[in-house]
This record gives C-alpha cells, structure tokens and sequence, in this order.
C-alpha cells in the first residue's frame, strides 16, 4: 500500500489550559474524501491549521503529502490548498486579478500559468465573471472563486473548511460535483462540513467531540453503530403534548419536533408503525400518519455529540 | 393557506392591533443595474413562523433590510406592526430584533460583555436581563466562554450570541438573516427549540436560510428568486401541488450514474440522499429515466418528495439559463 497522503500520529494543540485537539490519530489515503465533523468548537479548524503547518503541534507528529509538518512546513504549504469558511479573496479586484495574485503567491507565472489560470476559470465556471469585480458576485460564486484560487497550484491535498457555509443547494451541488471529480484524478480532500446530507459523498469520516476522534468509519458503518434503532416521520393535529407522554416510555429513543410534526427514533424491537399510530392516539392525537425514514449522519452525529450539559452557565 | 388577510390599513389610530406583523406590499428595490426586490409582496401572521428561502442574490438579505428599515425602498412599503420601520421611531425598535447575517456584535468586547452592552441599549433592569442572560447562555452553551472575545468566537458561537443579543429584549416580531449559517447540527436543533418555544409564546419570527428541510420546519415558506416570490404557502401544501416526481436511485455507480443522468432532460434534480441519489423527474418520464440507467445497474424507487426536490426543481431551469 502507498503512503497515506494525510497521517495524524497522536497529535495534540493546547492553547493555556485549553486542549483543543487531545491525542488525535487517523490517515486518508490518496484520492479519498475525508469528512472531519464535529460541533462548534470541536477542534476541527485547529486540526486543519496543524496539518497545513500553519500552527505547531503541542505533541504529536503529522504528516501530510509526505512532509512532516513540524520540520517541513514550507514543503507541507506548497503541497497543499486551503480552503475556509471565511473565503480569503480581495473583494475590490476582479476575478481575474485574484487568480492572477493567488497564482503569484504560488510563484506561478508565464504562459503555463496563463493556461492553467484559463483552465480553472473554465472548470469553475468563472468564465463570465472574469472581469466582474468579486465583491459584487453572490457567495456561490465567490466560493467557486475560493476554489479555483486553491487549485491552481495542482495541490495533492485540498483542505476544505466548511466550504458550503451559507451556499444554497443548487450552487453546493455543483461544488460537490467539482469536488469528486478532483477526487477521482486523485486529490486527496479532508473537508470540514455542518451540511451532513452532502458529509454522505465522504468515504469515511471522523467525529470530534471536545478536541478528541471519537468515531471514524464510512457513513453506512457509522448509521449501523449509531443509529440501531427505527426512525419514524410522524404528522397530525395536537401531537406535541402526546409526544410528550411518549418520552418516558421504554423504546423510545429520540422525540424532535419538525415544522408541525415529529422526528422519531425508537428501538426496533419495541415499536412499529402500528404501535407508534396508536400510542400517540391513545395520548390525544388526531389523523396521526407514521411514515418510515432512513436513518441519515444527522441522527449519527445527535447520538455522538449530543454532549453532556456544559456544567452551571453563570450569569455574565 | 388563504388565512394571510388583506393588507391591513394601519391601525394606530384606532388602537387596534394591526393582524399581520409584517407586511412586505410590492418592494422594488435596485442597486445600480441591479433589481435586488421586484414587486415583491408577502404577509406574516403574528405568531407566525415564516422561512424566506433562495438562492444567493435572491434577495432574501435586501428584503430583511427593507422590513426593518435599514433600507429605503425605490417603490412599495413595509410594514410592521402596522408601522413603517423607517419612521416608526423607538416603538417600532423596541417592537423588533434584527440577528443581521453579517458581523453585528463588538468584536473586541467579550461575549458577557457583547451581552450586557446591548442589554443597557435596551435599558433592561438588572434582574430580568440576569434571568434572561442565564437562559440564553444555558440555551447557546456560551456560558464556559464568557470571557472569550466575539472575534475569537467560532462561527457558529458567533450567530449564538448574535442570537442572543437580539432576542435579550424580547422582540415582538425578530428578523433573522440565516441564523443557522454555519453552525453545527447539534446547535441548530437547539436553536430551533429555542425558536418554535418563543413562537408559542407569541413572538412572530421570520427568517432567512439556504437551508432546505430548515425550510420544511416553518409554518410559512416564501420561495424568492431573482427579487420576486415564486411561492408561498405551508410547506405541505406547496408540496402537495409539486408537479415533478422524486426517486432515489438503487443500485449503481454513483458518479457513473450521476453523469448519466445530466444527460437527460427530463431529470430536473439530482442530490446525494444517503449514500445513493435523489432525483426529481418530470410527471410521466420515469420510465425512460429508468431505462437509461438499466445498463448501469442502478434502478428507481419512488419516495415522497421534500422541499429541497422542490426548490431544486423550481430554481434550476432559470439557474442554467
């Protein structure tokens, strides 16, 4: 097997008493999609900037495209794109002079630069916007920017941190699209994401909670391990006190409640359709309607990070 | 549906309450060339939940703007509570919490200190804004991070104490620009409960998300696209008359499969749903749809639609133009 192209050996950051990365371990082979989740807070941006050498570990080593971060980070930054949430473009240039500055401080010029410059306004689409000023574009667009801001270096690994933020679903859908076929020529993506239906396209993801990995498998593992019970769509009239006299049963996993009606999770063994319809009758609904569901990475990341109660808030 | 009551005329002088908390009566708005709002009119109930949903550059931020009177308007009024928010003065302020979708909070004060500044704009006596303080934090789980300055905040704790802030004088009516942008799902759930609970204590919310099933969870959904309102009604019943089928596609080589079905007109949306694809087709074409895909090994099975497949669906034709 090939070296991993991102390899985290126990890596720690501490910021004063804060330990906001705690013993982490994981590799990504060449060509995956790696989904690294977790809540706000979590570790995930320090973990990113660790691996991007742009921050020391505490303990621990990591390597990523082959260069150790401590001792190599210019090596490590020049194999790399980084991509965050707070898109880094000059808003008062045009797109094209931010591919051009971009470029520059990949120390890329002359006519092979020109080319892959036309190239990326092409894969990215930014073809008619190349004199637009980026300021005035809307953020799906921008974001496409970001990105081909990011590849123009023909990187061997893409960091992605939280990149859809804020981006509606037709825009994500082509960013997801991009996104895979980089993928499949063989970059390696390590992306950060709180939209879990698109966490589907990873291969396998890691979930941080407080600063440690404490899952990391492919999504239809971690639905197995996480979500053993039956998850059920529920709708009617006057189902919020009903749902509440359903909590305290023995079965019942999870009660949310969604638009007008509820989410539920209930272990298999003790409840169906059926049973569901009619206990929720008996406790005061009306016209109830039960529909099955599949479970989805938001019930795995509920039952993962749903974190116990951060002690006694005091007043400020 | 069909509940939204006429325009009500401004009813200060006979000491009525208004019936709708906001009123958005036929917005043009433009900026240069640009027509960020066309004609465009909805209602909000009190007590209502309403979700303005869209693409980036919909005009869903312009159209906050105009409702709590940062804007002026090219043609058209808003209104709340009956009251131009523009020239309402501080009974209007008071009346309304606006959680902007940029930066609204001192970056160098600390989060206490972000929550006790706007808690003296709103002269709130000591004892109530401890009590409130102490709920939002408890809600927000910003309490470990009192002392933490709001530019060291991650995303997500930004928009809670943005939320926060806002909600420190209990609003009337609260505007909020993609509150859930970029904040964890764990978070969302919570401040969604968080939302449906001050609902139901009367307070009337609208909202703005790119977020699709965030969509789905509102009494009131208002599709805007290119600065007009394509739809708005329940979502159920928007759903109820969406003309396109939605199937999720079995079996199969995803990328394979998602490169076929690009190919074919009748598909107006693909999107992952688990680890397969969802599709919605046009009425009548799943056949064909699934006889281009047989010689990939993949197969269809019908599934109920949501309102991403329609959003999808609704937004693209003019999106690839």
């Amino acid at each position: 097997m090939s070296e991993p192209s991102i390899e985290a050996v126990h890596l720690s950051r501490r910021f004063g008493s804060f330990l906001a990365v705690d013993d982490v371990s994981f590799s990504v082979a060449r060509g995956e999609i790696f989904g690294y989740l977790g809540a706000n807070g979590a570790g995930k941006s320090t973990t990113i900037r660790m691996l991007c050498g742009l921050l020391a570990p505490t303990a621990g080593e990591a390597r990523v495209a082959g260069f150790d971060v401590k001792s190599a980070p210019e090596s490590v930054k020049s194999s790399i794109g980084y991509m965050s949430q707070k898109f880094s473009l000059y808003l008062d240039l045009p797109v094209r002079d931010n591919i051009d500055f971009f470029g520059g401080a990949y120390g890329l010029s002359g006519p092979d630069f020109a080319a892959r410059a036309d190239e990326v306004l092409r894969l990215c689409d930014l073809e008619a916007e190349r004199y637009a000023t980026t300021g005035s574009l809307p953020g799906g667009i921008r974001q496409r920017l970001a990105l081909g801001c990011a590849i123009l270096h023909r990187p061997a690994v893409l960091f992605l941190d939280e990149p859809t933020a804020g981006v509606d679903p037709v825009s994500r859908r082509h960013f997801w699209r991009f996104i895979r076929a980089l993928a499949r020529e063989g970059t390696t993506i390590f992306v950060t994401t709180h939209y879990l239906d698109e966490a589907e396209y990873c291969g396998r993801i890691g979930l941080m909670v407080d600063g440690r990995l404490v899952a990391l498998d492919t999504p239809a593992a971690l639905k197995r391990r996480y979500v053993p019970g039956r998850v059920l769509a529920v709708r009617g009239r006057n189902l919020a006190s009903a749902a509440a006299s359903l909590r305290s049963r023995s079965g019942i996993i999870a009660v949310e409640p969604f638009g007008a009606g509820l989410h539920l999770q209930v272990a298999a063994a003790d409840w169906d359709l059926a049973s569901i319809t009619h206990a929720l009758t008996n406790a005061g609904a009306q016209a109830v309607e039960v529909e099955a569901g599949e479970p989805t990475l938001e019930d795995v990341f509920l039952a993962v990070v749903a974190r116990p109660r951060d002690g006694e808030a005091h007043a400020p | 549906m069909g509940a939204a009551p006429a325009a009500a005329p401004s009813g200060a002088t006979l000491g009525l309450q208004p019936a709708a908390a906001l009123e958005a009566q036929a917005l043009v708005r433009r900026f240069g060339a640009t027509q960020a709002l066309d004609n465009l009119s909805f209602t909000v109930d009190r007590g209502q939940l309403f979700g303005l949903v869209g693409a980036d550059g919909a005009g869903k931020t312009t159209a906050i703007r105009a409702l709590s009177g940062l804007i002026s308007l090219d043609e058209g009024r808003a209104l709340v509570l009956g009251r131009d928010p523009a020239q309402g003065g501080p009974a209007v302020r008071e009346s309304l919490g606006l959680m902007p979708q940029q930066a609204s909070l001192y970056p160098d004060l600390s989060v206490a200190e972000n929550l006790r500044f706007f808690a003296r704009l709103y002269c709130l006596p000591r004892a109530l804004f401890r009590e409130r303080s102490l709920r939002l934090l408890d809600i927000t789980r910003l309490g470990p991070f009192l002392d933490r300055r709001a530019d060291a905040l991650s995303g997500g704790m930004y928009k809670k104490l943005a939320l926060a802030c806002a909600l420190l004088h209990r609003p009337e009516v609260l505007l909020l620009d993609e509150p859930t942008n970029g904040v964890d799902p764990v978070s969302r759930r919570e401040l969604w409960a968080l939302l449906y609970e001050l609902v139901h204590d009367g307070m009337t919310v609208l909202l703005s998300t790119p977020y699709m099933d965030e969509a789905e969870r509102c009494h009131r959904v208002g599709l805007i696209h290119h600065g007009r309102l394509l739809l708005d009604g329940e979502p159920r019943a928007l759903l109820a008359k969406f003309e396109d089928e939605t199937y999720e596609v079995e079996g199969g080589e995803r990328d394979r499969v998602d490169e076929r079905l690009s190919s074919l007109s009748d598909v107006h949306a693909a999107s992952p749903a688990g680890s397969t694809l969802r599709i919605t087709v046009a009425r009548g074409s799943a056949g064909t749809v699934a006889t281009a895909l047989t010689p990939l090994h993949a197969s269809l099975r019908p599934v109920v639609p949501n309102f991403e497949d329609l959003f999808l669906a609704r937004v693209r034709p003019e999106a690839a133009a």
